[in-house]
């Protein structure tokens, strides 16, 4: 059983912590320009951090181990997702051929 | 507000993943031994998984309290950039306007709102902010009561059913679309071989040190390779 002040200290300052890297920019900036180069940058955030984070997901199953079913359902995925600009297509078809495959196998 | 409908049509999809992540962390808490009220306490107050799903696992290690909640919160981070991101959208809403948008700011209503300026640049600034609550807010309330039911029905989840996979495949979804360009393809390659190459880095700063990389070659790739032309699509996203 973990101490409740222990566990509440984490929850609050997390919480806090969280929301307050949430609204940096928003907050504290507001509506001045940013120079235009900063701005070139802020169009990539998605793709600089997204694929960063997925990546060591798709590559090391949940215990560690490498497993090349979730490599081909997230190839599909991402090629779907390309080619019909489609989330919902892409996740559909991406789920039902890891959880398909996981069935058959 | 059909802003807030479109928004709401759009992120329902993720509900498919975000609901058995939510359960997931319900059930990973309470076996941690965490009450109920606590449980509650990170999907209200936190309300981002990856980083709650840390937290927990460092708890479970009797880590101290300022390790778990650096580690914790460099996992957020990258919502900082985010918050950048949005500010020539929401810089000019009035502050409790951007206070709320702060705190609904997790990855689906960053991600589809970044897809919605590249498809309806035309937004007004007031639509544009309820197409990005209309993303967040019911998904935030499905992340309370998932995390609720995973917190109560913990003992009925099965212990492997790749739930695993379905937190990759969300975020491979949100990529797909945006990978639009060459620069965009650039900065996420860069992304993927930077984090792989300095996971060794402590406190998950090497996804941090690949995402500023990873800005820097999306940004020169553009400057050196795009024509100013193709660039105006994209850069016209909101006033």
């Amino acid at each position: 059983m973990l101490d409740s002040s222990y566990v509440w200290t984490i929850i609050i300052f997390l919480g806090l912590g969280t929301w307050l890297i949430r609204f940096s920019f928003l907050g504290l900036i507001g509506d001045r320009k940013l120079p235009a180069y900063l701005k070139r940058m802020l169009n990539y955030t998605a793709v600089a951090v997204l694929p960063g984070i997925t990546a060591p997901m798709v590559l090391h199953g949940a215990n560690g181990s490498f497993e090349p079913l979730r490599i081909i359902a997230a190839l599909a995925i991402l090629v779907i997702g390309v080619l019909t600009q489609s989330m919902m297509k892409s996740i559909g078809a991406g789920l039902l051929i890891y959880f398909g495959l996981n069935a058959l196998i | 507000m059909s802003g807030f409908r479109q928004g709401a049509v759009q992120g329902m999809p993720f509900s498919l993943v975000l609901g058995p992540f939510g359960m997931l962390f319900g059930v990973i808490a309470t076996e941690s031994g965490l009450d109920l009220a606590q449980v509650m306490g990170f999907s209200v107050l936190v309300i981002a998984g990856a980083a709650q799903v840390t937290a927990i696992s460092l708890m479970n290690e009797h880590a101290p309290v300022l390790v778990v909640l650096a580690t914790s919160l460099a996992v957020n981070l990258r919502m900082g950039i985010y918050s950048a991101a949005l500010v020539p959208h929401f810089g000019g809403l009035p502050l409790w306007k951007r206070a709320a948008a702060a705190y609904w700011l997790f990855d689906q209503p960053f991600a589809l709102t970044s897809v919605d300026v590249a498809k309806n640049p035309k937004r007004t600034r007031e639509e544009r902010f309820g197409f990005y609550m209309g993303v967040g807010v019911p998904l935030s309330v499905l992340w309370y009561i998932v995390t609720y039911l995973g917190a109560t029905l913990g003992d009925l989840i099965p212990g492997n059913i790749g739930i695993d996979f379905a937190i990759p495949a969300t975020f491979l979804a949100l990529i797909a679309p945006l990978l639009r360009s060459l620069p965009h393809l650039a900065a996420a390659l860069t992304s993927v071989t930077g984090t792989l190459a300095f996971g060794s880095l402590p406190f998950n700063s090497g996804l941090l040190v690949a995402a500023m990389l990873a800005l820097v070659v999306g940004a020169e790739v553009e400057r050196r390779f795009v024509k100013p032309k193709q660039l105006k699509r994209e850069e016209t996203g909101d006033a």
